[in-house]
C-alpha cells in the first residue's frame, strides 16, 4: 500500500508538472486528468474509497469532460502553441517559482512535525454519509443553495427571450 | 400531457412486440447460389448475337445498335460475302462499359442483338469483359424464331432477286408511263 | 488453483468469456437483427455462419493500420485504448455467481460510474484529435450525451442503492432474494435501460457516430484495429450494461435451485443483450435536441422524483 502511494504521489507530481509546461493545450489536459486519477488514488490508499470515487467521478469525469468541450469549441492551431511558448520564458517562471517553492518550504516543515499513522482506518461511504448530514449539514444546506443560484443564473443567460 | 407521454410510451413497446414477432416470420432471403431466383424471359441480361431459322447469321452490320447504345460500347466492322449479304467482320461489346439498357436490341432491325437472363458475368480481369463475335454468337434463333431478315427485306442477294421477298411487290418498271 | 474472488482463474475466465462474446456478439447482432427485418443475416461462414467471426477478425486484422498525417497521433493512439480499458475495469466490479468475481468492492456502483465517465475522453479525444469536421461533430454530441446520461444513470441507481443499504453489488444481489428490484424500482429500471443504452451510444442513441447524418462520427478517421478497438468496445459495453441491469434489477445469479448461479447469470444477461439489439432493430434514432430535451426536461425530473419517493417508502417502512 505504501509503495502505491508513493508511486501514485510521484506520478501526481510529474503530471502536474508536465500539465505546465506542456504547450500543447490538449495534452495539458490529458496530464491533467492524469494528475486527478493519481490523487483519486492517493485517496484510496489513505483509506477514502469514497472521496477517490467522487475525484475520479466529479473532477476527472465530468468537469474535465466540460473542458475539453471547450477547447473543442475554440479552433486552436500551431499559434497558440507558439503563444504558450512564448510564456515559458524564465522571467515569466522564476518569481511565481520562487514564491512557491518558500510554501513548498513551509508545508514539508509543517509536515514533519505530524507524526501520523500514514494508514488509517478505511472511512466508508456510511460514515461519510453520516457526517455530512449530521454535524456538517448547515455546510451541506448552503453548499447546495449555491449550486442552486449558480444553476438559476445558467438558466436565465441559456434562457432564449 | 400524460396522455401525450403514455401513449408514445405504448406505441414505443408496441413497435419493439412487432418487430420482435418477425423472429418467427418467414424470411425474404433468396439464398442465390443454392437456390436460382427466377429470371423472367425478358430480362435484360448478357446480350448475344443470334442466327435466323437457316443457321445464318442474323447481323447484317447495319450499326444501329452500335449508335444507339448510350455509352458506346459496340463496336463493329462491316463485311460482304460473295452472295451479297453483309455480316459483321468483328463484333465487339464492352461489357465492363454496358449498362444493359436494352436500346441495342430494340434499334436492331435483324433481331440478331438480344438480350437473355444471365447476369453472373463477373470477371477478375477487366480485359476478359470485352467480348468478341465469337463469345457473342449462339447457334440459335434467340427470342425469335421465324423471322429471317433476307426473306422479308428487299435487299438482292444470290438466289433471292428483287420482289422475292415475303409479301414484296415486284420492282416498278421506271421507265414505263403507268403509276 | 479454485474459483473464487480474485483467483487468477477467476480473472483470467470473466476476461476469457467477456472478449469472447463481444467478439460473438458482432455476429448474433447481425443474425438477429437479420431475422428481425426478415432477413437471414451471414449464414455462409461456418455452420449457420458461426465462423463469421473468424473472418472479421481476420479482415480487421490485415486492414491497413492508418494515422492520418493531420491529426494529433498522441491522443489519436491512445483513444481507443481508453475506452478498451475503461469497459474492461468495470467488470472488475460485476458479480458473476458468488464465486466468481475479481473484487467485492465496498464502492462497486460507484466505480461503474468513475468508468463510464472516464468512458467519454476515448470518444472525445478520437473525435478531437481526428481533426475532421465529422469526427468533431461526433465528438462534440458525444461529449453532451454522456455526460447528460451519466447523471440519470447514476440517480436512477441510487434507488436500489437506498433500498439495500450500500454501494456493494454483492449485497445488492443477495439483499435480492425476496423480490427483484424490478417491482419497487421499475421507474428507476427504465431510466437506467434509457441511459444505459445512451451511455454505451448504441443505436437508437447512437448520435455522436449516426451514419447518415456525420458519416462515421468520432471514429471516421479510424482504420483497422483501432477502429476494431472501438467497435469491440461497444461489444463490451453492451455486455457491460446487461449483466449491470441484471445485477441492479433482476437479483443477479439469483434463480431456482436447478441450474448454477452462472448460468442464471448469463441467461438473463443474454436476454437484455437481445432485447438491446432488438431495439436497434426497431427504434429509430431521435434527433440531438430531441435527445438532449428528453434527458433534461423527462428523465432528470422523473429520476428525481423516483429517488424522492423511494426515500420517503423506505423512512416510513422504519
Ligand atoms: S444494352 Fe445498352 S449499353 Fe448495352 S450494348 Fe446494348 S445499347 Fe449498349
Ligand atoms: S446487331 Fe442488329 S443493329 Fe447491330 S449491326 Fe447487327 S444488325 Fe445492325
Amino acid at each position: 500500500m505504501i509503495a502505491l502511494f508513493y508511486i501514485a504521489a510521484i506520478i501526481a507530481v510529474i503530471a502536474t508538472v508536465a500539465v505546465i509546461l506542456q504547450t500543447n493545450i490538449v495534452h495539458g489536459l490529458l496530464y491533467l486528468i492524469l494528475s486527478l486519477l493519481a490523487v483519486a488514488v492517493i485517496f484510496y490508499v489513505l483509506g477514502a474509497p469514497f472521496a477517490a470515487v467522487l475525484e475520479a467521478i466529479v473532477y476527472a469525469g465530468a468537469i474535465m469532460v466540460l473542458f475539453l468541450f471547450v477547447i473543442m469549441m475554440l479552433n486552436l492551431g500551431q499559434h497558440t502553441r507558439d503563444q504558450e511558448r512564448s510564456w515559458l520564458t524564465p522571467r515569466g517562471w522564476i518569481v511565481p517559482s520562487l514564491l512557491a517553492a518558500v510554501l513548498l518550504g513551509q508545508l514539508v516543515n509543517v509536515m514533519s512535525q505530524i507524526d501520523h499513522e500514514l494508514i488509517p482506518a478505511q472511512i466508508g461511504v456510511m460514515e461519510v454519509s453520516a457526517l455530512l448530514f449530521g454535524p456538517y449539514v448547515l455546510a451541506v444546506e448552503l453548499a447546495s443553495i449555491l449550486l442552486l443560484a449558480g444553476l438559476v443564473a445558467a438558466y436565465h443567460l441559456a434562457k432564449t427571450k | 400531457m400524460i396522455k401525450l407521454i403514455v401513449d408514445t410510451l405504448l406505441s414505443q413497446v408496441r413497435t419493439l412486440w412487432l418487430v420482435f414477432l418477425k423472429l418467427f416470420k418467414k424470411k425474404d432471403t433468396v439464398e442465390y447460389p443454392d437456390q436460382q431466383p427466377y429470371m423472367f424471359p425478358r430480362w435484360r441480361g448478357r446480350i448475344i448475337l443470334s442466327r435466323d431459322p437457316d443457321g445464318e447469321e442474323r447481323c447484317v452490320a447495319c450499326n444501329l445498335c452500335a449508335v444507339a447504345c448510350p455509352v458506346d460500347c459496340i463496336a463493329l466492322q462491316k463485311g460482304e460475302m460473295e452472295d451479297g449479304r453483309w455480316y459483321p467482320e468483328f463484333f465487339r461489346i464492352n461489357f465492363s462499359r454496358c449498362i444493359m439498357c436494352g436500346f441495342c436490341e430494340e434499334a436492331c432491325p435483324t433481331n440478331a442483338i438480344q438480350l437473355t437472363p444471365d447476369f453472373e458475368m463477373a470477371e477478375y480481369i477487366r480485359q476478359d469483359m470485352v467480348w468478341e463475335k465469337e463469345d457473342l454468337l449462339i447457334n440459335g434463333t434467340g427470342k425469335y424464331h421465324d423471322y429471317n431478315f433476307y426473306r422479308v427485306a428487299g435487299k438482292q442477294i444470290e438466289g433471292k432477286d428483287k420482289g422475292e421477298a415475303l409479301n414484296e411487290a415486284a420492282p416498278v418498271d421506271v421507265r414505263s408511263l403507268l403509276p | 488453483m479454485s474459483l473464487e474472488i480474485g483467483s487468477f482463474l477467476s480473472i483470467g475466465l470473466i476476461l476469457g468469456v467477456v472478449i469472447i462474446t463481444a467478439a460473438l456478439l458482432i455476429t448474433v447482432e447481425r443474425r438477429l437483427l437479420g431475422f428481425w427485418q426478415e432477413r437471414l443475416g451471414p449464414n455462409r461462414v461456418g455452420w449457420f455462419g458461426s465462423l463469421q467471426v473468424v473472418a472479421d477478425m481476420i479482415k480487421i486484422f490485415t486492414k491497413e493500420d492508418w494515422v492520418p498525417p493531420f491529426a494529433d497521433k498522441f491522443s489519436f493512439v491512445i483513444a481507443p485504448g481508453i475506452i478498451m480499458t475503461v469497459v474492461l475495469l468495470s467488470f472488475a466490479v460485476i458479480p458473476f455467481a458468488p464465486n466468481i468475481g475479481v473484487i467485492d468492492s465496498n464502492i462497486g456502483v460507484l466505480f461503474i460510474l468513475a468508468m463510464a465517465s472516464l468512458g467519454a475522453y476515448s470518444v472525445m479525444l478520437g473525435g478531437l484529435s481526428s481533426d475532421n469536421k465529422y469526427a468533431l461533430l461526433g465528438s462534440l454530441r458525444a461529449a453532451a450525451q454522456m455526460v447528460s446520461y451519466e447523471v440519470f444513470m447514476g440517480i436512477s441507481l441510487l434507488g436500489v442503492v437506498a433500498l439495500t443499504g450500500s454501494f456493494n453489488m454483492r449485497e445488492i444481489v443477495e439483499s435480492q432474494a425476496d423480490g427483484w428490484y424490478i417491482i419497487p424500482q421499475f421507474i428507476g429500471f427504465v431510466i437506467f435501460l434509457i441511459a444505459g443504452v445512451a451511455e454505451s451510444h448504441r443505436l437508437p442513441f447512437d448520435i455522436p457516430e449516426a451514419e447518415q447524418e456525420i458519416c462515421a462520427g468520432y471514429h471516421t478517421e479510424y482504420s483497422g484495429m483501432k477502429f476494431g478497438m472501438f467497435f469491440v468496445a461497444e461489444y463490451i459495453g453492451l455486455v457491460l450494461i446487461s449483466s449491470l441491469i441484471t445485477v441492479l434489477f433482476f437479483g443477479g445469479w439469483l434463480g431456482p435451485e436447478f441450474l448454477p448461479p452462472i448460468l442464471w447469470f448469463s441467461i438473463k444477461a443474454f436476454a437484455f443483450i437481445a432485447f438491446f439489439i432488438l431495439m436497434r432493430a426497431a427504434v429509430p434514432r431521435p434527433r440531438y435536441d430531441q435527445l438532449m430535451s428528453y434527458g433534461w426536461l423527462f428523465l432528470l425530473p422523473l429520476s428525481l422524483v423516483n429517488l424522492l419517493i423511494t426515500g420517503v417508502i423506505i423512512l416510513s417502512m422504519q
